[in-house]
């Protein structure tokens, strides 16, 4: 059953903290590379944390600065300033 | 140690900045302020219920939105001073450019009249405020991409005049009936059809690997508005999602409803993408993924599970995604060969693809692409290398729904044409299939309204009824259309690589 949600990176420094903080949270996450993008799928749920982003980065970080750096997404989205969640209910 | 300021957390802020905006009129009724909402029979209990996930509030929004418009500037300007024309991977990928700024750019901009109609329409004052960044959006991307090919409008045929093309061509009548269709519509029906169908259900087959592709092409420019319009349009598709769950849990009489526009609309937007998948298969030089693998990942899987999340409001997947996902096999070939044969009534070229690249399709589309579609392609070539290349002498009866050409086959039998009949009020209006038939028969007032310009062209309302005074009325240059191979930018792009040649030989 088509279960997973995904989220779409730019390919570019400000977007390569992230996706390693999401593959350190996210440990069924599968990183697909693609020319200028990067496509993250996990099933079920996917979660950014910001502490993890602010480990990699050394220094505060907001979670609202992934607008930056998104170029898609798909899943319900749950987001307050600690953690970005995507997930499907069922 | 220092005490950090107190700030407002993310959700604080969203309940500060977005309710409380609004009032209940006294000097008029609120049903005579706000007149549209609730004649499609959509039934809203609380409006305060509506919420935005992303939590954006306009302090935000400004934020990274000037962020955006700076590192999205910046590189167009480089493209512009570092002569980034030359870096793209063949002039033929410039056609799919050309089509993008000819049917797509325009669909911006009916977009940004479409949420401005909403940001005041809906009584709820978050929806309202949700619609006009949306709106704001629509105009940025219109705008962007008007700079971004204005560079490519000095080198390239097929970029002029789009305002008045986009009017008047045939052709462009597939993108922009798509989105009349919607803006005529109900506020409810607008933002199911864009923000859902379009938007989260299908923008990512145009985006995603079209744009990519771009990127593997050299396009800077494409690439870089193209992944700066998605990242909006992520909080778009977020809207739409919302949308729709906000209308099934306001009230259950909204089910029926809700799933008839879906049905209606996904049929829609495949039709329309299937021009998309076209582009990425026929006109990218380097390619990225094919159109049958696009609709796998992002249809099959992405929209597959989205529907499985929706079933628990008693949504079903939309009617005749099983007949989209058959045409995987065949859509992007019929496609590019109604194109083909029609190019020299457009502003674009097109072209038989080269060995390799019928190599690549037979890889990806297998047996049905052996036996039906490279044996046409071939025999074209054949035609062309006589000096006998094949157009089309008259223009296609289209569909009178999607107005695409009647070009698409039978669900089960892909060497049978598909073309179905209502007869309305005395007048016979084709369709292309029945997902098409049946929105036209749902509301066969609307739709025998729809301005066929096949029709109006033969019958002399378009500067004549021929396709020689209709061209001259759209005032496309013969040298702006048909074959690509001796065309004018086929011809500039050899010059440039015989220059290139001569540098690089010199260096040696």
């Amino acid at each position: 059953m088509a279960e997973n949600v995904f989220i779409a990176l730019q390919n570019n420094p400000d977007a390569q903290p992230i996706i390693e903080a999401i593959v350190d949270d996210n440990p069924a996450a599968v990183v697909n590379d693609s020319p200028g993008m990067v496509k993250i799928d996990c099933p079920k749920r996917l979660v950014i944390r910001r502490e993890t982003v602010e480990e990699k980065i050394g220094r505060e970080f907001n979670l609202q600065d992934i607008h930056l750096t998104l170029i898609s997404l798909a899943g319900n989205i749950e987001e307050d300033d600690d953690e970005f969640v995507l997930q499907w209910n069922f | 140690m220092v005490d950090k300021p107190r700030r407002l957390n993310l959700n604080q802020k969203y309940q500060l900045m977005t309710r409380g905006l609004d009032w209940e009129t006294t000097y008029q009724s609120m049903d005579d302020v706000f007149p549209y909402d609730k004649y499609e029979g959509i039934k809203i209990k609380d409006w305060d219920k509506w919420q935005d996930p992303f939590r954006l509030t306009m302090d935000a929004y400004w934020k990274y939105q000037a962020e955006k418009e700076r590192k999205l500037y910046a590189i167009l300007d480089s493209v512009a001073q570092n002569n980034s024309q030359l870096n793209i991977s063949d002039a033929r990928y410039m056609n799919a450019v050309k089509i993008w700024m000819q049917g797509i750019t325009p669909l911006e901009y009916a977009a940004f009249r479409g949420f401005a109609m909403l940001g005041r329409g809906f009584r709820g004052a978050g929806a309202r405020v949700a619609c006009q960044f949306q709106s704001i959006d629509e105009m940025r991307h219109y705008q962007t991409q008007m700079h971004a090919f204005s560079h490519y409008n000095k080198y390239f045929n097929g970029f002029r005049q789009f305002a008045r093309i986009r009017d008047r061509a045939w052709y462009l009548s597939i993108p922009k009936s798509y989105f009349e269709d919607a803006v005529t519509a109900g506020p409810f029906e607008l933002i199911t059809a864009i923000s859902f169908s379009f938007e989260y259900v299908l923008t990512n087959l145009l985006f995603m690997p079209f744009v990519s592709g771009a990127a593997y092409n050299g396009d800077m420019a494409t690439t870089t508005f193209g992944f700066s319009a998605q990242s909006d349009e992520s909080r778009h598709m977020t809207l739409g999602l919302e949308v729709i769950k906000f209308m099934l849990e306001q009230h259950e009489d909204n089910l029926p409803i809700v799933q008839g526009w879906l049905d209606k609309w996904f049929w829609r937007g495949y039709r329309l993408l299937g021009l998309v998948g076209t582009m990425m298969d026929y006109m990218l030089p380097k390619k990225v993924m094919s159109w049958r693998q696009a609709w796998e990942i992002y249809w099959e899987e992405s929209g597959m599970a989205l529907f499985n999340d929706l079933a628990r409001y008693g949504l079903r997947p939309p009617k005749y995604h099983e007949v989209a996902t058959k045409e995987k096999y065949r859509i992007t070939h019929e496609f590019w060969s109604t194109i083909y044969q029609f190019s020299h009534a457009t502003a674009l070229y097109t072209w038989i693809p080269t060995t390799e690249e019928l190599d690549w399709l037979s890889a990806e589309y297998g047996e049905l692409f052996d036996t039906v579609y490279r044996p046409r392609y071939e025999y074209w070539d054949e035609l062309h290398k006589k000096g006998e290349r094949f157009f089309q002498k008259r223009l296609p009866v289209v569909c009178n729904v999607c107005q695409i050409p009647i070009f698409h086959t039978m669900p089960d039998d892909p060497l049978m044409n598909c073309c179905l009949v209502t007869e309305y009020k005395g007048t016979k209006h084709q369709m292309c299939s029945q997902g098409c038939k049946d929105i036209f028969d749902y509301e066969p007032e609307k739709y025998c309204q729809a301005y066929i310009p096949p029709q109006q062209i033969y019958q002399g309302n378009c500067g004549g009824a021929t396709l020689e005074a209709y061209k001259e009325w759209l005032h496309i240059r013969e040298e702006e259309t048909g074959e690509y191979y001796g065309s004018e930018d086929h011809k500039m792009w050899e010059e440039w690589q015989a220059q290139a040649g001569k540098m690089a030989g010199a260096d040696a």
